[in-house]
């Protein structure tokens, strides 16, 4: 089931909307560049297609918020705040990378921004989250601990085990789940008897509603109701974002498991940046001078971090064996 | 100095006075488990502490291994100072995702900036016929993570101080607590506090031979030196203690001065702490050894139920004193 909403976005919030999701797309269009290149290595999992979801989402954070997410996590990132330099460098394995260079694309870590990571263990990262918000509970805070995870999650034990946890604790978290159809090559209907998610969340009690991935004012709208149910103290909230991935699953993946005709379909009619674009030109909220303004800024930006990741110092071998253990205590 | 008075409780008391102690110091502290509220505790541990510091900070978990120990690295991410109990080492396997690849990584992942200071205690070892799901020694397994600690109290004192220490850690630490000891009873010093978790102790000293155990293996070994003094024979007992960091120096500088070595361990002999610590005295004392190391491990098959099985299949005291007259050449 599908949200039909009135919860709008305001037009000032569609111009930074686009804003973040063209940044999203052109960094990671700049990622495929640099990794055919060879500066990028490892996995490299692209969210292209899906940045509605990320930046619909996080503009409703407050700065105490937690984050988890996944290792398709660079938008959730650089929606959050992360500054795209530092974030670049990651990618490089520089150690003036976001994580120290030591976590990499999948890894991203940020305690300025309460980002816990870039986990890329499917269904890893929800038991976290499921803590964090626990400490918020137990200690009174305000916060709330936005999850993020892909359908193939629901598929973990960890995904069920955190429901229910989650739920039994009236904790303060959303769990926001991407479904883009397919668990790296498996079809949600290959892997999963019961493929209605919102359905399996319902079974644990949890609040449940399904909105158009790929439609950032209908994302927004949903995003900021299941905050405030999560920080209103009536429990968790779960958020199945329908969407569809346009790249390939890594940059290893020949996509031998899914048509090139769908692929097409969902990118000439479901682009969520090109029906935000049109729906701002129809409403008269963006001309072609203000939104080439914005690439070039985006372009700017992407310069330098892409100058900033080049100029910066690999960590020397020499300490390769430090946070292994917390600093200060013996090892 | 006035003299401190003794007190005479077991095992799982002490076990539970470091929890309370640690629950009466730190507001972050709470315990989450499986029964360890209304039960009692599967041992018995917590009895008693639900009462005393109720359902908030004893928390009743759902049979979710992998989600309690996830939610306890989260806590503890977060500020808090988690103290998690399972049940026994063998149902740790269910969370071993949240253990290896969440509490011993994130420090390094993150490039230092999240640290999990996270206790995560359990039962382990066999000596009680729970057979093959619930007797197993895996803690050797836990020692090969860089990222997490391991330590295993053997005595009364380390039951009770240990705790405090591994919470004050930044670092996630497991403590293995011998399922056999918790119905001991022992004699603790009245001044009992917090212990270090880094070093092993020599628990007798001795000239002819070097003992090297740790955890339910340690009374066991302490028998056996008793009888091999009977024959004349003076063995050295270290405790290990700690499984991770292994305290390379103590052990070094025993086998230093008594050329013989005899580890016991209750893990499996194939890929075990005792094969570690076999490799460390090779690297470090070969040129002091007299003789080869010898090994007393548990014989390699899954813990059997039937008493005379399961005894043959762990280490014991005639095996120990076997073992330690083959490495002296010495016959018995």
């Amino acid at each position: 089931m599908t949200v039909s909403d009135t919860r709008s976005t305001s037009k000032t919030d569609r111009v930074e909307l686009l804003r973040q999701m063209l940044r999203i797309r052109r960094f990671e269009e700049k990622c495929a560049e640099l990794y055919s290149g060879s500066k990028i290595r490892g996995f490299l999992h692209l969210y292209i297609g899906e940045e509605a979801i990320a930046a619909g989402i996080m503009q409703h954070l407050s700065p105490v918020d937690a984050i988890v997410a996944t290792y398709r996590e660079h938008g959730h990132a650089l929606a959050r705040g992360i500054p795209m330099d530092r974030l670049m460098a990651e990618m490089y394995g520089k150690a003036t990378g976001v994580s120290g260079g030591r976590g990499g694309s999948m890894h991203i870590f940020d305690a300025d921004t309460n980002f816990y990571g870039g986990n890329a263990i499917v269904g890893g990262g929800l038991p976290l989250a499921v803590g964090i918000a626990l400490a918020d509970k137990l200690r009174g805070e305000p916060a709330v601990t936005a999850c993020f995870f892909g359908e193939g999650a629901v598929a973990e034990g960890e995904f069920h085990e955190s429901a229910n946890l989650a739920s039994l604790w009236k904790l303060p978290i959303v769990f926001f789940c991407e479904n883009n159809l397919y668990a790296m090559g498996t079809a949600l209907e290959r892997s999963e008897a019961q493929t209605d998610l919102v359905t399996k969340a319902r079974s644990y009690s949890i609040e449940a509603e399904a909105v158009d991935g790929m439609d950032v004012s209908a994302i927004s709208g949903a995003a900021a109701c299941a905050i405030e149910h999560a920080r209103s103290g009536r429990g968790p909230y779960f958020l199945e974002l329908q969407t569809y991935r346009f790249r390939a699953h890594s940059m290893y993946d020949p996509e031998l498991y899914r048509d090139r005709r769908e692929v097409e379909e969902w990118r000439s009619e479901h682009d969520p940046l090109d029906s935000l674009i049109s729906t701002m030109r129809a409403d008269d909220e963006l001309s072609d001078d203000r939104l080439q303004q914005i690439e070039e800024q985006i372009a700017a930006e992407i310069d330098r971090a892409v100058q900033f990741a080049e100029e910066s110092a690999w960590e020397p071998v020499e300490t390769l064996e430090r946070h292994v253990y917390a600093e200060g205590a013996a090892s | 100095m006035t003299a401190t008075a003794t007190r005479q409780l077991t095992y799982r008391e002490a076990v539970r006075e470091g929890i309370r102690d640690a629950l009466q110091r730190d507001k972050r502290v709470f315990l989450m488990g499986e029964d360890v509220g209304r039960y009692g505790g599967c041992f018995a541990v917590s009895m008693g502490l639900l009462d005393e510091f109720g359902p908030e900070r004893i928390r009743d978990t759902p049979l979710s291994e992998s989600a309690f120990v996830g939610a306890g690295i989260g806590a503890a991410m977060r500020g808090m100072r988690p103290i998690v109990e399972i049940m026994t080492v063998n149902f740790s396997l269910l969370a071993l995702d949240q253990i290896v690849n969440n509490a011993a990584t994130i420090l390094h992942m993150s490039g230092g900036q999240f640290n999990v200071p996270l206790v995560i205690r359990m039962s382990t070892g066999g000596g009680r016929q729970l057979a093959a799901q619930h007797s197993h020694s895996l803690e050797g397994w836990y020692g090969h993570i860089p990222g997490i600690k391991v330590v295993v109290p053997a005595t009364f004192e380390d039951a009770r101080g240990m705790l405090w220490t591994a919470l004050e850690d930044p670092n996630p630490v497991l403590i293995f607590e011998p399922t056999v000891l918790y119905p001991v009873t022992g004699e603790l010093d009245g001044n009992a506090g917090p212990v270090d978790i880094e070093s092993a102790r020599i628990r007798r000293s001795g000239a002819d031979l070097s003992l090297i155990t740790y955890g339910s293996s340690l009374a066991k070994t302490l028998e056996a030196a008793d009888e091999l003094a009977d024959a004349g024979i003076d063995a050295e007992v270290i405790d290990l203690r700690s499984l991770r960091p292994l305290d390379d120096a103590t052990v070094i500088e025993s086998v230093a001065r008594t050329h013989h070595a005899v580890i016991v361990d209750e893990g499996w002999r194939t890929g075990s702490i005792s094969a570690e610590i076999s490799a460390r005295i090779m690297e470090q004392a070969f040129y002091e050894l007299d003789a080869p190391v010898e090994r007393v491990c548990s014989v390699e098959v899954p813990v059997p139920y039937p008493k005379h099985l399961e005894d043959a299949a762990l280490p014991s005291v005639r095996k120990i004193v076997a073992a330690s007259r083959k490495v002296l050449n010495v016959n018995g």
